[in-house]
Order: structure tokens, then sequence, then C-alpha cells
């Protein structure tokens, strides 16, 4: 079990030594700004990053959170504007939207036993290719719903503020962190991504339980499409390409192992923080390039990594499936 | 082995040729090529102006040679169990490396253009370091040189367009040799060199062993590891010659667009051609048809004049229609519909 927590352990860690280092350097890491900014920036990555960990959990991935956020953006904007659909109608028709997009998937990959890398890159496509489809350009959304949402924040001593966006990612992420580790759903999850075989003779419901993670994948991208859209107040086509790699980056930084079964929700959270923190630190600093986040990125991902195989050596809870007993 | 347990039809036998692997990709092609004939009537047409051959044909298999040289490397990787996200970010980093080299130094072209395919040999090497000495997941391995990677390039081209005048560099890209663009010989070249590596020598063999189960390929006394090794280095080279005709193409590098997505792309073709994400058993012939359908549906749909904004959703139906042809579930259904509907025929003649 030890074993377990530890990556989870070396992820706080080095989130702390991140956020020291950049308080050493510019003193507004200091105060609650900094970190209440990176939970507003982040709220999508954050939300998408929740789903992305059910799904790494169960042993598969999803390619299409990104194109799923960009198209329900431009789809509530578009429901807002030219149909006139108050949001929260909007949001409602996309979440079912996005629900039904899941299943589908999850249902291509476990009845048709194609590989899910391949059905949510077709989604991904399909995703991004309608969201072109519906519009080329931005599209603004001034409803006064959105003006309210953007009103709703607390302001701490040192104005920070915690806004209505935040808040969301910090609820979805205590609602993950229950249904990973708390239901029936989140122990069949685990279970699936162990060992498929053994789950199925255990009576573990696999076709369920496929069909629900790529369900909740495709809603909690949804839902991250929204916060999207209420954060940048507009729908854009264009919008989070690749998201889904910064996804799979903060869950797997979190401690998660990409072969499924072994990972806690809460690394999810900090996984995303680093990566906010380490964009903060990058855009503190006037000299730093763009360019050297994602460098910093590769890099942390490798230390990360190389410091879970280090540990893990010779315990089977790492071995890859190939290398079965 | 099930063409012996059937009874032998009277000469042409749909059955069988149903069966047989390349029946289907191929079949695919055709399909879209035809249908691209249907909207544009002259696609099939070539001709031969100012020394050039014309024709939608060769356009394919020109604008497709990236993603073709992709492909073959794609698929020995993928062979070996394993999966090469970096690619991508290999084209960008390499492409870089040449474009600056000519572009900055007084450096012989040839030699820069080698220095490149170096330099895509050594991300290759360090994938293959890690997924076959370190063990770590290959996703995982090459994720790390996906998102690091075009950091990198940006990194070597200071954040601009590395923009370069060279004609010598240019003609990878843009070069004519009797007529051909110069894309398709690299093509071609690399198809021969690699075929004949994997099936004229021990290696094929050896690739579909370690991918078929490393442990016991070890225990055979295979060196799994090396064989690991080769892959993802060969499939080093092959993206660092993409990004040279990607760049060489435009005259310029691109850190942020160049080869973006196009891991994705060869993939989708090796997994279209019939190599199971699995390892084991690899179609490099196969690989090179499902780049050229990828292709194929982008310049279709190109000529077809429908508006550019179509192109991601039609490529996304004709992936998922030429990927339920391949499962063994619809085939299944498929065969199991043609035998009854046979039966029926058989049962009204009778």
């Amino acid at each position: 079990m030890k074993s377990r927590i530890f990556p989870l352990i070396a992820t706080i860690v080095v989130f702390i030594l991140l956020y020291m280092i950049g308080w050493q350097r510019f003193p507004a890491f200091g105060t609650t700004r900094v970190v209440l900014n990176i939970l507003t920036d982040k709220s999508f990555l954050g939300v998408a990053a929740v789903g992305m960990t059910f799904v790494i959990l169960s042993g598969g991935i999803d390619l299409s959170v990104g194109s799923i956020i960009a198209f329900t953006s431009i789809f509530c904007a578009l429901l807002i504007k030219d149909v006139g659909v108050h949001p929260l109608g909007a949001f409602a028709i996309a979440l079912a939207l996005g629900a039904a997009f899941g299943g589908a998937m999850g249902a291509i990959i476990h009845y048709l036993k194609i590989p899910p890398f391949i059905v949510t890159l077709a989604g991904m496509f399909l995703a991004r290719g309608c969201a072109f489809l519906l519009s080329e350009a931005s599209v603004p959304i001034e409803h006064p719903f959105y003006s309210d949402i953007s009103g709703m924040y607390y302001v701490f001593e040192d104005k920070g503020r915690l806004t209505f966006v935040a808040t969301l990612f910090v609820i979805v992420l205590l609602v993950g962190l229950i249904i990973a580790h708390f239901t029936r759903f989140g122990r069949n999850v685990y279970a699936l991504g162990g060992d498929k075989n053994s789950a199925l003779l255990l009576g573990v419901p696999i076709a369920r339980t496929t069909i629900g993670v790529y369900m909740l994948s495709s809603v909690l991208a949804t839902l991250a499409g929204i916060i999207y859209s209420l954060y940048t107040r507009s729908g854009y086509p264009l919008a989070t390409v690749g998201l889904e790699l910064d996804a799979i980056t903060a869950v797997v930084i979190g401690g998660t192992l990409l072969t499924g079964g072994v990972g806690y929700m809460a690394g999810t959270l900090v996984g995303v923080l680093i990566l906010g923190v380490i964009q903060t630190y990058i855009n503190f600093d006037g000299g730093l390039n763009s360019w050297w986040t994602k460098i910093v990125i590769g890099a942390l991902l490798f230390v990360f990594i190389a410091l879970q195989k280090v540990l893990s050596s010779g315990r089977p809870v790492f071995k890859l499936p190939s290398l079965k007993r | 082995m099930s063409e012996m347990t059937q009874p032998a039809e009277r000469g042409f036998s749909l059955q069988s040729l149903t069966r047989n692997r390349a029946f289907w990709p191929i079949f695919a092609l055709l399909l879209i090529l035809l249908g691209n004939r249907l909207i544009a009537p002259d696609f099939f047409n070539i001709e031969v102006v100012e020394g050039r051959i014309f024709g939608s044909l060769i356009v394919i298999l020109i604008r497709g040679a990236p993603v073709v040289l992709l492909s073959i490397g794609m698929t020995l990787v993928i062979a070996t169990k394993g999966i090469d996200l970096s690619v991508g970010a290999v084209i960008a980093i390499s492409g870089a490396v040449a474009a600056v080299l000519v572009s900055t130094t007084d450096i012989n072209p040839i030699l820069a253009i080698l220095i490149s395919i170096g330099v895509g040999a050594l991300c290759g090497l360090w994938n293959g370091i890690l997924v076959a000495y370190f063990n770590i997941q290959p996703i995982v391995a090459t994720l790390i040189l996906m998102v690091s990677g075009r950091g990198i390039a940006q990194l070597i081209t200071n954040g601009q367009i590395a923009i370069f005048n060279d004609e010598t560099l240019a003609f990878v890209g843009t070069g004519v040799i009797a007529g051909i663009q110069f894309p398709i010989y690299i093509c071609i070249a690399v198809f021969v060199i690699v075929m004949l590596l994997v099936r004229r020598t021990a290696i094929g063999l050896l690739i579909e062993s370690v991918g078929a189960n490393d442990r016991a390929s070890y225990y055979a006394g295979i060196k799994a590891a090396q064989i690991k090794l080769f892959a993802y280095v060969a499939s080093g080279i092959c993206a660092a010659l993409a990004g040279l005709i990607l760049t060489a193409d435009i005259k310029g590098a691109d850190a942020n667009n160049a080869g973006l997505w196009l891991e994705l792309d060869a993939i989708l073709a090796v997994v279209i051609g019939g190599t199971s994400l699995d390892g084991g058993r690899f179609f490099l012939g196969l690989s090179v048809i499902g780049a050229l359908i990828i292709q194929s549906v982008e310049t279709g749909i190109l000529q077809s004049g429908l508006p550019p904004t179509f192109n991601l959703v039609v490529k996304a139906i004709v992936i998922l229609i030429v990927l339920l042809l391949q499962s063994d579930v619809v085939r299944r259904w498929i065969s199991n519909s043609v035998n009854r509907l046979r039966g029926q025929m058989r049962g009204q003649t009778a």
C-alpha cells in the first residue's frame, strides 16, 4: 500500500518545492491571489482532468476532451445568441449531448473492441469538426446570466478572488473524489483498470463500467466547456486544442499510472496546480520564453515517471501488463 | 485455414477474398478514390506538363508522403507493442535543426540534412532507451518528448519561423526527378529498405516475437530491448525525413505547427492497415495503404468544393466506417448476413 501512495506524496512535495521557489523569487506567491488565479485559470483543465483520471484509472484514454470543450462552448454560445435559449437550458442540452457522445464512444470501445485510443481519436475529430461546422469564428456571449455569474466571487483580504468557476472546479473534484474512492462505480473502475479479466471473473459489470467511464469523461468535458464559456464569455471552435494532453500530463504527474488501476483523485488536483505554478512562474519572469513551459513540464514528467520506476522496481503493482506472471 | 474447411466454390470466391487481410483496406481505398472520381470527373487524369507529372493521384502521393513515412516507422513501433506519440514533435525538431543550420551557418546543406536525420535518430534513441531499458510504458515515455519536443524546437528556432533560401534543402520537398517529385522517391526508398530489412532478414520475425510476448522472447534468447530500440530509432528517422519534407516544402521551419497531430494520423494509418495496437504481426504495405486512405479523404474533400470546415467531420466519419469494417464483430455480422442471404437464394433456386 505504501508504494501506491508514494507517488502522491512525491507530487505534493514537488508542488510545495516549486511553490517555495516561486515565493522566494516573487513575494506575490505568498498572497491568495496567485493560488486562486491558478484555480480559476485552470478550472476547465481541472474539470476535464477529473474525467480523464477516471478514464485512465479504468485503463483507457480519452483524446476527445479538448474538442468537446470547444464544441460545447460554441454550441452554447449559438443556442443562447441565435436561438434565444436561457443559458441554463443550453447547458442542460449540452450536457445531455455530451453524455450521449461519451456513451456512444464507450459502447464502441466495449462492444466492437476497438482500442480507446483510436475511438476517442475519431471522437476528437468529430467533435472538433462539428464545432467548425457550427461556426468558424469566435462568438461572444452577452447575456445577463453570464454577467451575474462573473459577478459571483468572494474577495479575500489580500484581494484574491475565489471565482464561481474555481469553486465549481473544487466541487467537481470533491465529487470525483467521492465517486472514485467511496462508491461501487469507483471500485469497479479500479478493478477494471487493474485487471480486466479478473474484474470480469469477479462479476464487475464491464460493459456498464466502460460505458459509464467514457460517459462521465465526456460529461465532465462538457462541463469544462461550459466553464470555458463562462470564463471567456464566448464560444470558440479553435479553443483548447491539445488540452487532452495537458489533462493526461496532469493526471500522470498526479501519480496515476497510465496502465490503469492505480492512482488517487487528489493527485490530479496537485498535478493541475503544478502545471499552473510552472506557467505562473514563467509568466512572472519576463525573461523566460513561453516555450520553457513545455520543456519544464516535459522534464517534470520524466522526473516523475523515473521516480515511480525507481521506487517501484520489483513490486507487482507497477508491472507492465505484458509482463504478467 | 478456413479456406481448407470451406467447400471450394467454382472459380472466384468472394468469401476467401473478403477473408484476406489486404482486402478491406484496399477495398476502402478504391471506394474512396471512386468517390473522389464521382465528385471530380478529372480525378484520375494524369498529364505531363513541362516535364512534371500532374494529377490528383500524384497530389495524394506527394501530400501523403510525410504520413506514409511516419506510418512505416510507426508500424514497427506498434508491432513491438509500443506507440510513438512524439513523431509530430520530432518533425518540428528535425525541421528546425535543418532550417536553422542552412540559414545561419555555412554548413554544406547535405551535411545539415544528415545532421537533422541524426537528430531524429537521437530522439528515437531517447524514446527507445526509456521504453526498452527503463521499462516505461511507451505511451508515457513518448509523451515526454511529445510535450517538450515543440518547446525544444522553438528553442532551436528562437521562437521564430526559421526561413531559408537553400536550394538543396528545398529540393527534398519540391525537387523533381524524371517528372516525379522527390518526396515520392524518399517514400519508395524507405519502404523498400524497411521491407527488405524486416522480410529478408530476421528482424521482422524478431519484432513480431517481441510484440507478441516480450518476456517469452527474452527467455528464448532474443535481445528484446535492442529490437525495441531499433523500432523507435527507425520511427525517429522516418519522422526526421517527414520533417525535412515538410520544412523543405515551405522553405521554413514552423516549430509550433509543423507536423501538428500527424502522430495521430500515423497511428490511425497503421490501425486502418490492420496492425493491432496489441503488437505482434504487422503489415507495412497495408499501413501505407492506410496513410493513402487518410490522404485521399483529405484531398477528396478539398477537391469536392465542400467548405474546408467539413474536413474534420468527413474524416471522422470515414475513419469510423473503415474501423467498423475492420472490427471482427461487424465483419462477423456482415458475413453472417451474406451467408443467410446466400442460403435464401439457394433455397429459392432449388
